[in-house]
């Protein structure tokens, strides 16, 4: 029984524009969360971080951005996402409601290692969040990136091309 | 497993005419085993001998007559009571009386017609067998031989590639090629992937081999998926206008031939999936029929959540 040899030879390609090949990706988006600050006084304070955001995607209106967020605008976020799109939202890290509580050893939500804990996972949960093609379409995504302040009274809808 | 008595038993025993000659091949069993087994093509005549002995000779056994049968039966797991013979012949070898002394029987199933291939699945199981029996009154005697059956096919006249493109819009769009649309078991899947946007960042890329055996009909179908294969074809993030090729040899893989609704009792098809996952672990999934048509039937892409 003779076998013919299967022919593997490669399929024809053509060859990549080496524009293509070696200028920047058009996947390049880049969240950082820093520069937390606490602001207002005695039992008002809170603390608000830094998002700022690099891009080429189109879908994003502006292709550089920096906004401060706190902790609340990231539930409402991550809210909003659950409720209007078909993500499985990562979670956020923890409320640490036990810190809030008085007579502790430490700073509670102001301590400097608690809130550097927590911008880590803020901003894991963004990168997570923002890179997902069909986060990227909800208004609620944009607005918490990139614009001046969350208008929480926002009627939700979804974006196309910007 | 006899019962304890003081009357004749005896051995039976199942020998083909051309055991020296005839090819063996390997052929799974239920447990998931392999072993070697006579076999066997549509057309060929079965023959050979059956060998009745006498357990204590010098006594008689009596019988009700002594029989050899060849079966092609499906065994639905579930429902292992009802074996569905599509074959079915038998020849008698003695009316009944009584034997005094170690007998050899010959028997010959002529030109015995064997329409599918044998198989053994997850839910189901298609297969031939001789069975001699020495009927009796209270228990018979009986021995089954098993054996392989294969189908032939011709090469398809036609055999065309496969190109299609998909994607998600504004997010990721590509272009894949198969050279063939139906492949035999030991041939070679050659291809390849080229890259028309890619917005998100992807971290590699594989190609599925998944089997669908389907069991029952109308209302109590049911599916089961397995895959057979994953392999890797791409490590890293691809950009516009690059190409992956593919080269994937089938016969590593434990594949059987595509079985298209057998007997109305089941079948077992095949499909590939192109996998793609991004840095945050989404599965991004276009899954194409094989050796099935190059339509929608059975082809559908996403996007999948951890």
């Amino acid at each position: 029984m003779a076998d013919a040899i299967a022919d593997t030879r490669r399929l024809y390609t053509k060859p990549q524009n080496l524009n293509d090949a070696y200028g920047p990706p058009s996947n390049f988006l880049e969240i950082d969360v820093s520069n937390p600050e606490t602001v207002g006084v005695g039992r008002g304070r809170y603390t608000t971080y830094e998002v700022r955001l690099k891009t080429n995607l189109p879908i994003f209106k502006l292709k550089e951005s920096s906004v401060r967020r706190r902790y609340s605008d990231f539930e409402w976020l991550r809210a909003e996402l659950e409720r209007e799109s078909k993500v499985v939202v990562p979670p956020l890290p923890g409320k640490a409601l036990f810190r809030q509580l008085p007579f502790r050893g430490d700073d509670g939500i102001f301590d400097d290692s608690f809130i550097e804990e927590r911008r880590q996972g803020l901003e894991q949960f963004l990168n997570k969040v923002a890179g997902h093609p069909l986060a990227q379409n909800e208004r609620c995504l944009h607005m918490f990136l990139q614009d001046e302040i969350v208008d929480k009274n926002y009627t939700p809808s979804k974006i196309r091309q910007a | 497993m006899s019962f304890f008595s003081f009357g004749q038993s005896a051995e039976i025993d199942v020998v083909l005419n051309d055991a020296e000659t005839r090819k063996k091949v390997e052929h799974k069993t239920e447990d998931g085993k392999k072993d070697k087994y006579f076999l066997f093509y549509d057309g060929e005549t079965v023959s050979g001998k059956v060998n009745v002995t006498l357990k204590n000779p010098g006594k008689r056994l009596e019988h009700h007559g002594i029989k050899i049968e060849f079966v092609g039966q499906i065994e639905l797991y579930y429902d292992r009571g009802n074996h569905h013979e599509f074959v079915s012949l038998v020849k008698d070898l003695a009316r009944p009386g009584e034997i005094t002394q170690s007998q050899t029987f010959d028997f010959e199933f002529t030109h015995v017609e064997k329409p599918y291939e044998s198989y053994t699945g997850q839910n189901v199981k298609l297969r031939y067998f001789l069975r001699a029996t020495v009927i009796r009154r209270l228990n018979d005697i009986n021995k089954e031989l098993d054996i392989v059956v294969h189908t032939l096919s011709t090469y398809p006249e036609l055999n065309s590639s496969i190109k299609m493109e998909v994607g998600i819009e504004d997010c990721l769009h590509i272009e894949f090629e198969y050279n063939k649309s139906k492949y035999h078991l030991k041939d070679v899947i050659v291809g390849k992937i080229y890259f028309l946007l890619v917005r998100i960042k992807i971290k590699h890329m594989e190609i599925d081999i998944i089997k669908r055996e389907t069991t029952g009909t109308g209302p109590s179908v049911y599916h089961e998926n397995d895959t057979i294969a994953k392999y890797e074809i791409m490590d890293g993030a691809p950009v516009r206008g690059e190409s992956i090729p593919i080269r994937l040899f089938l016969a590593g893989y434990d594949l059987t031939p595509t079985m298209r609704d057998i007997n109305k009792k089941f079948s077992v098809r095949y499909y590939l999936n192109l996998v793609l996952i991004d840095e945050e672990e989404r599965r991004y999934f276009k899954q194409q029929v094989w050796g099935g048509k190059n339509k929608s039937e059975g082809s559908e892409s996403g996007l999948l959540q951890k």
